[in-house]
C-alpha cells in the first residue's frame, strides 16, 4: 500500500515560497485521509451485515426445511432410543388370582380377495368351497365375477387353511396379518371374560374390542399402550370357577333346571372368587345376541348372576331380622305373635304351613315364616327398611365390574306402602340379581360392613360402611347356621365346614302379570364356615322340579340346597379351608418315611 | 510456521471427516443390529405368547378332567374332598435307623439268623 505523506515535501516547499500556511496542506490530506479510511470501515460494516444475513437466512432455512422435511415423511419408531419392544401384542392379557391366563392374542390371519387380479375367479371359489364348506358358491362366484374390487372372505383363518388357500395359487387371493382374541379354557367364565371382536378393519391390521364382559368393561385399559403389556389380573380362581362350573352343570341337569347360576364370594374383600351363569357360551366363538321380541333370558348370553333380576324370596328374611335385631326392636328369643293368615287390606300374608301362633325370631327364621318377618317388618317401618336396604346396595345396579351389571337394575315398588315393606322383609316385591344378595350376605358374614362385590384382585379387606353392629350380624350368623342345622336346609350340612344359609323359593313372575304355580326360582344363600365366616356362596335354579319321596318338589330346600353342599364340599378343599374336623379316617394318611 | 498451520488444519479436516464417515457407517451397522435385534426380541415374544396359549390350552381344566377319567385305572385320581386333609402330628416320624449286621453269627443249630 502506498501511504501518501501527510506533508509532501514539494508541496510544502511550493507553499513556503507562495507563502501559504504549509499546515493547510497537512489538514487536506488529513482529512483526505479520514475520508478514505470510513469509507473502507463502512464497507467492512456492510459486509459483515452480509455474512450476518447470510449466517441467520441458512440458519433459517436450514430450520424451515427441517420442519417441512418432518411434516413430510413417514412417522417411524426410533430405533435406538426404545428401550426394548415392550409391546409386542396391542391388547394385554387376562389371568386369574394366581397368574394363569384366561384371555390372550393369537397371531392369525384373513383373508381377501381382489378379483380383478383373479385368473380363475370359478375355479378359486370352488377350492375356497372346499376348505371352508360354511361359504356359499353361488355367493362367492357372483362376487368374484362381478363388479366388486375388494371383499373379504373369511376374518380368521387357521396356519392349515392358510397355507390351503396359499396352494390355490391365485393372486387375487391375499392375506393380512390379524392379532385374534383367544380364550384357551373354552367357555369357562364364559360370561365374566365376555368376548371381543374386530373394531376398524384395514388389511393390515384390525382392531381388537371386546364386546361384553371385562374385555368391554377394561377395553380401554386392555387397549393402553402404557401399560407395557401387564395383564389384567381378576379375582377368579380358575380351578375353582371349573369346579364350580362342573359341579352347578350338574346340578342344574339333576334338578331338571333350565338355568343356575351361583357365585362364590370372599366376604372380607369383596372379590368374586368364581361366578357362573347357565347355560353358557364359548367366548371364542361368541354367539349372536337374540332378535329382538325373543326373551333374553333363554339366550346363553344372559348372565343370570348379575342380569337376572328376580325375586330372591325367603333369603331376604335374614335381612329383615338383622336389622330389626340391630335397632334393638327384638332379640334373637323374642317371641313374636305368627297367628295367620296375616291381614293386610284384601291381601293374606301365609306360611308355608302353619307353624303355631307364636315364634321366637330365631325360630321364624329357621321355619321360614312369613308371618313372623312381616311383623318385624311391620315394626322396622318403610322409611328404615328402605334406608337400610340401599345402605346394603339392593337399591341401585351392583358395582360389579363387567358391563352387564350396569343392566341389574333391582326392581322396586312404585310405591313402596307397609305392605310392600311387608312382602319385601321375606323377599317379595322387590326383584334383584344374586350379585346383590352375595353383597348383602358377605355384609351378614363379616361382621356388618357393606362389600363392594368385584372383579378384580385385592390386597387386603375392602370393608366399607358399617350396616349392622357386630353383635346383631352375630346373631344373624348364628340364626342362618340354624337354618342348616335343624331347619328348612338341612341337606347343607357339609362336614367340617358349619355352613350356615337360608333358602328361598320364589314363585316365577308371568311376562303379563301373575305368577306362574308351577314354575320357581329356587336361591340358597350360604356363608361357611359360619363361626368364622370367609365365603359367601349364592345358588340359584331356575325352574328346578326333581320328584323325591314321591313327591314333585321345587323348593330351595329340595333342589338349590343339595348342589351348595355338593359345592362347598368341591370347592372349600380348593380354597384351603382346612375342616373343623377330625377326618373320619385315618388311614388314608401316607406315611413319608419307610 | 503458517505453513505448518495450514497443513495442520487440512490434516485435522481431512480426519474429522473420516472420523464422521466412519461413524456414520458404524451408527448405521448399529441401527441395523438393533432392528434386527428388535425383530427377533419381537419373533421371540409371538411365540412365547403361542406357547404361553398352548399351555394353558392343554392345561385346560376340561382337558385335566377327561385325561384324569382316561387314566383312571392307572392314576385314581379324584376331585379333592374335605376328609383328604390331615394333619403333621398324624404323620410318624421317621423310623430311627436300625443297626446293620453285617457279620451274621448262628445262635443255634437251627439256621435260625438274627433278623435285620
Amino acid at each position: 500500500m502506498i501511504r501518501t505523506p501527510l506533508r509532501p515535501l514539494a508541496r510544502i516547499l511550493h507553499a513556503r515560497a507562495t507563502g501559504e500556511n504549509p499546515d493547510a496542506i497537512e489538514r487536506e490530506n488529513l482529512s483526505l485521509r479520514h475520508q478514505e479510511m470510513q469509507v473502507q470501515s463502512r464497507q467492512r460494516a456492510e459486509g459483515r451485515l452480509l455474512v450476518l444475513g447470510l449466517f441467520f437466512v441458512c440458519a433459517f432455512g436450514a430450520i424451515i426445511a427441517r420442519m417441512a422435511t418432518t411434516a413430510v415423511s413417514e412417522p417411524a419408531e426410533p430405533v435406538a432410543s426404545v428401550p426394548g419392544s415392550a409391546i409386542a401384542m396391542q391388547r394385554a392379557d387376562i389371568v386369574d388370582r394366581k397368574g394363569r391366563l384366561l384371555a390372550t392374542n393369537f397371531e392369525t390371519h384373513s383373508l381377501y380377495a381382489q378379483p380383478p387380479q383373479m385368473i380363475d375367479p370359478i375355479g378359486a371359489a370352488e377350492k375356497l368351497v372346499e376348505i371352508f364348506p360354511d361359504l356359499d358358491r353361488e355367493r362367492l362366484i357372483k362376487d368374484f365375477t362381478g363388479k366388486r374390487k375388494f371383499l373379504w372372505v373369511k376374518k380368521k383363518i387357521s396356519p392349515e387353511q392358510l397355507q390351503a388357500v396359499h396352494d390355490i395359487g391365485d393372486p387375487g387371493l391375499m392375506f393380512g396379518p390379524r392379532e385374534m382374541r383367544l380364550y384357551p379354557n373354552g367357555s369357562l367364565a364364559a360370561h365374566v371374560l365376555g368376548g371381543a371382536g374386530f373394531g376398524k378393519e384395514g388389511v393390515n391390521a384390525a382392531e381388537v374390542i371386546g364386546v361384553a364382559g371385562v374385555e368391554r368393561q377394561f377395553d380401554d385399559y386392555l387397549r393402553d399402550p402404557a401399560n407395557g403389556g401387564k395383564p389384567l389380573q381378576l379375582s377368579l380362581d380358575l380351578t375353582v370357577q371349573a369346579a364350580a362350573e362342573q359341579v352347578l352343570y350338574g346340578g342344574m341337569k339333576l334338578m331338571n333346571a333350565k338355568g343356575a347360576t351361583s357365585i362364590l364370594m370372599d366376604a372380607q374383600t369383596g372379590e368374586v372368587i368364581s361366578v357362573v351363569s347357565f347355560p353358557d357360551f364359548d367366548p371364542n366363538d361368541r354367539p349372536r345376541p337374540p332378535a329382538s321380541g325373543f326373551d333374553p333370558s333363554v339366550s346363553p348370553l344372559f348372565n343370570r348372576a348379575v342380569q337376572g333380576v328376580y325375586e330372591l324370596g325367603s333369603t331376604f328374611k335374614i335381612f329383615t331380622a338383622a336389622q330389626a335385631m340391630d335397632l334393638g326392636l327384638v332379640g334373637a328369643d323374642t317371641v313374636i305373635d305368627t297367628r295367620g293368615p296375616l291381614r293386610w287390606g284384601r291381601f293374606a300374608i301365609r306360611d308355608f304351613r302353619n307353624y303355631g301362633n307364636e315364634m321366637s325370631v330365631t325360630k321364624i327364621i329357621v321355619k321360614s315364616s312369613n308371618i313372623g318377618t312381616a311383623r318385624l317388618a311391620q315394626q322396622i317401618g318403610v322409611e328404615r327398611q328402605k334406608s337400610f336396604l340401599d345402605t346394603l346396595g339392593m337399591l341401585e345396579p351392583t358395582p360389579f365390574e363387567i358391563s352387564e351389571a350396569a343392566g341389574g337394575k333391582p326392581l322396586l315398588p312404585a310405591n313402596w306402602s307397609e305392605l310392600s315393606a311387608m312382602t319385601i322383609s321375606y323377599g317379595h316385591g322387590i326383584s334383584t340379581t344374586p350379585m346383590h344378595l352375595a353383597a348383602g350376605y358377605a355384609a351378614v358374614a363379616n361382621g356388618g360392613r357393606y362389600v363392594a362385590p368385584t372383579i378384580l384382585k385385592q390386597n387386603g379387606p375392602q370393608l366399607g360402611e358399617r350396616v349392622m353392629s357386630e353383635a346383631s350380624a352375630a346373631a344373624a350368623r348364628k340364626m342362618l347356621r340354624k337354618v342348616v342345622s335343624e331347619g328348612t336346609a338341612s341337606f347343607a350340612e357339609v362336614e367340617g365346614y358349619q355352613v350356615g344359609g337360608k333358602t328361598g323359593t320364589a314363585d316365577k313372575p308371568k311376562p303379563r302379570g301373575g305368577y306362574y304355580d308351577d314354575k320357581v326360582i329356587a336361591t340358597f344363600a350360604s356363608i361357611f364356615p359360619a363361626h368364622d365366616p370367609k365365603y359367601v356362596l349364592i345358588v340359584t335354579l331356575d325352574e328346578p322340579s326333581i320328584i323325591a319321596h314321591g313327591e314333585e318338589r321345587r323348593t330351595a330346600g329340595w333342589t338349590a340346597t343339595p348342589v351348595a353342599a355338593e359345592m362347598i364340599g368341591r370347592v372349600a378343599p380348593l380354597l384351603g379351608l382346612r375342616p373343623q374336623v377330625e377326618p373320619a379316617e385315618v388311614t388314608g394318611i401316607t406315611l413319608t418315611s419307610n | 510456521m503458517k505453513t505448518l498451520l495450514y497443513a495442520a488444519t487440512c490434516l485435522a479436516v481431512f480426519g474429522l471427516a473420516f472420523w464422521a464417515y466412519r461413524e456414520n457407517y458404524a451408527t448405521q451397522q448399529v441401527l441395523k443390529e438393533t432392528r434386527a435385534l428388535q425383530q427377533q426380541i419381537g419373533a421371540a415374544q409371538v411365540r412365547l405368547s403361542v406357547l404361553r396359549a398352548e399351555w394353558a390350552y392343554l392345561n385346560r381344566p376340561q382337558r385335566l378332567r377327561d385325561l384324569a377319567d382316561i387314566n383312571f385305572d392307572r392314576l385314581g385320581l379324584l376331585p379333592l374332598r374335605p376328609d383328604q386333609f390331615g394333619r403333621v402330628d398324624e404323620v410318624s416320624y421317621p423310623a430311627p435307623p436300625e443297626l446293620e449286621i453285617t457279620n451274621e453269627v448262628e445262635v443255634s443249630g437251627l439256621n435260625l439268623r438274627t433278623q435285620p
